[in-house]
């Protein structure tokens, strides 16, 4: 069992044998020292609950789905949101968001997140980039530094609900937003899939990620789960579920599975126009399916809470 | 020194900025388009924390061995004219997430370009994996003393994918690399029942950014259930579907890179 890669056992624990990480972890080069840690704690404080947005494949909809869960949520104008973009090479949700060619803005109290409603704030590595033609062509360490810049020097406040979208795959971004983010209690992950095995095949190895890591799984959501033309009505498995889907893969490694969402047209539309889906087409069956996909998301959330507020 | 890429005549990177457009897919349709044509393919695919490529040939279960000059790569079919490497066959339980941070992955990487006996090849696609990081600088300048042919670019329709694909453009650019041009995949779906045609992920992005960047525009290739089917299973599309929605297309893509490999040498 991996003792945590922050902790004091890492990469000396009998366990780290055969771990990839092992050396990393030994050398301490892995988890924020206790100054660090206690500095993101006092931060993100404020934060109430933390939700990772995760999956081992690429384009299978994460921002896509972050975006909705943030517009999902802060649909409560009660609530404070806050939607932090960690994929510091392909940073989405700032289009997504509708937010393209905003700036950060420095104040005393650090980098303020850019406000889409009153309710809802977002930060991305998007914000800081001049142009749209900008890469930032960067190697591990670096990004790390940013995501703990992102972490630290964010403004956030109080926030009922940190959302965080993250790159695919397993690796310096992943481990660097694992390690930082145990100074403050995550909820867990949201992995995302499509139905067919080669998205499925990567999905297996971020659970896996997420067991040996110690990070809780909310969910699995199925996206780009059939669809049915405008026309005839008729159904297509465009990306067909090979070996059972999402439903078959959580049943196997026994993870909830918290339901699937369509293809629809307007899922793209808005994503380009930086336009809400739930309120650019609240009757279709997308919004549907996101709306309930959320709400089961916030009931693992309020659990949770309830549940540390018992221990304590 | 030996010098396992000797043998490659042309080097292609395939590459975006976005996941999940269909990087794979496209390496492995031009890799058996190529090979249709008589020529004979390599496939490596440098993506440590999603390999698809070994599901796709139906060889996810191979494993890779050693020889005097390094490893052997994994050939797909009798007459050894299409082979690979990926990470994939050096798992010993693929579903267990490689975790690494970039030092290794370049390490890796750099073995993958040094130390895998190709032996002759008219092509060696490098499938790459999403974004323009650690792989992808180490790629390219592991590369750089073979003089790749150049990159192909891919991207759907929407303005989200080609966000990503235009900073891919500029890392193309800073490093050096040509783009041979852009690939727009999943351009749109024709119901098989009533042949209506939905544009599921919007509409013209690629063709446009081509325009934009001053690129050659490989062509569109539409969402196709039998391609999708096919990769599931590994299978040789190119062969067994010439009439489905997404040939026309591919083999189009194919056919560019052959003329302008036959330009070059004339």
């Amino acid at each position: 069992e991996c003792p945590g890669t922050s902790s004091a056992q890492a990469g000396r624990a009998a366990a780290c044998q055969g771990c990839p990480n092992q050396r990393l972890c030994a050398t301490g080069a892995g988890g924020p020292d206790p100054a660090e840690a206690a500095e993101l704690r006092s931060r993100l404080r404020g934060v109430k609950h933390a939700v990772l947005v995760l999956s081992g494949k690429g384009g299978v909809g994460k921002s896509t789905f972050s975006a909705c869960l943030a517009h999902g949520l802060a649909a409560d104008e009660a609530k404070q949101v806050a939607l932090l973009d960690v994929d510091i090479c392909g940073p989405s949700i700032p289009k997504m968001m509708g937010l393209e060619g905003e700036q950060v803005h420095q104040s005393g109290s650090g980098w303020s997140p850019v406000y889409v409603e009153e309710n809802l704030g977002v930060m991305s590595v998007g914000f800081l980039l001049s142009s749209p033609d900008d890469a930032v062509i960067w190697r591990g360490p670096k990004k790390n530094g940013l995501i703990k810049q992102f972490l630290r020097d964010v403004d956030w406040g109080e926030v009922d609900y940190l959302i965080v979208d993250t790159p695919p795959g397993t690796s310096d971004e992943h481990l660097a937003l694992v390690q930082y983010l145990s100074a403050v209690h995550i909820d867990g992950a949201v992995i995302i899939t499509t139905p067919q095995e080669v998205s499925l095949q990567d999905v297996r190895k971020e659970i896996n990620f997420c067991r040996k890591v110690k990070l809780p799984i909310i969910g699995v959501v199925e996206n780009m789960s059939g669809f049915v033309c405008p026309k005839c009505k008729n159904e297509s498995q465009i990306f067909p579920p090979t070996t059972g889907g999402a439903e078959k893969m959580c049943q196997n490694l026994n993870v909830s599975f918290l339901g699937k969402v369509p293809l629809d047209p307007q899922i793209g539309r808005s994503c380009d126009k930086g336009l809400s889906l739930l309120s650019e087409a609240p009757d279709s069956l997308a919004t549907l399916s996101y709306r309930n996909i959320i709400q089961r998301i916030q009931e693992y959330c309020d659990q949770h809470h309830f549940q540390e507020e018992k221990i304590i | 020194e030996r010098n396992n890429l000797a043998g490659v005549q042309h080097v292609i990177l395939v590459l975006s900025g976005k996941g999940g457009v269909g990087k794979s897919t496209i390496s492995t349709e031009l890799a058996l388009s190529l090979h249709h044509s008589g020529k004979k393919v390599g496939i490596l695919d440098v993506d440590l924390c999603g390999p698809s490529i070994p599901r796709m040939f139906s060889m996810q279960d191979n494993a890779v061995h050693q020889c005097d000059n390094g490893w052997v790569p994994v050939f797909v079919d009798q007459g050894k004219s299409i082979s690979l490497m990926s990470i994939g066959f050096l798992l010993e339980k693929p579903d267990d997430a490689v975790v690494w941070r970039g030092p290794k992955k370049n390490a890796l990487i750099k073995q993958f370009i040094a130390d895998v006996a190709w032996g002759d090849l008219d092509f060696l696609i490098v499938d790459t994996p999403p974004g323009t990081s650690d792989e992808h600088i180490s790629t390219v300048e592991a590369l750089r003393p073979y003089k790749p042919l150049g990159a192909i670019l891919v991207t759907t329709p929407q303005a989200v994918s080609v966000g990503d694909v235009r900073r891919e453009l500029t890392f193309c650019k800073k490093l050096g690399l040509r783009v041979l041009g852009i690939v727009e995949n999943m351009s749109s779906f024709v119901c098989p029942h009533c042949s209506e045609c939905t544009n599921i992920f919007s509409k013209g992005g690629g063709e446009e950014l081509a325009k934009h960047a001053g690129v050659p525009f490989l062509g569109s290739v539409p969402l196709d259930p039998q391609l999708s089917q096919s990769l599931e299973e590994g299978r040789d599309f190119i062969q067994e579907f010439p009439k489905s929605a997404a040939f026309p297309a591919l083999a189009h893509i194919a056919q560019q890179i052959l003329d302008g490999t036959s330009q070059q040498s004339s």
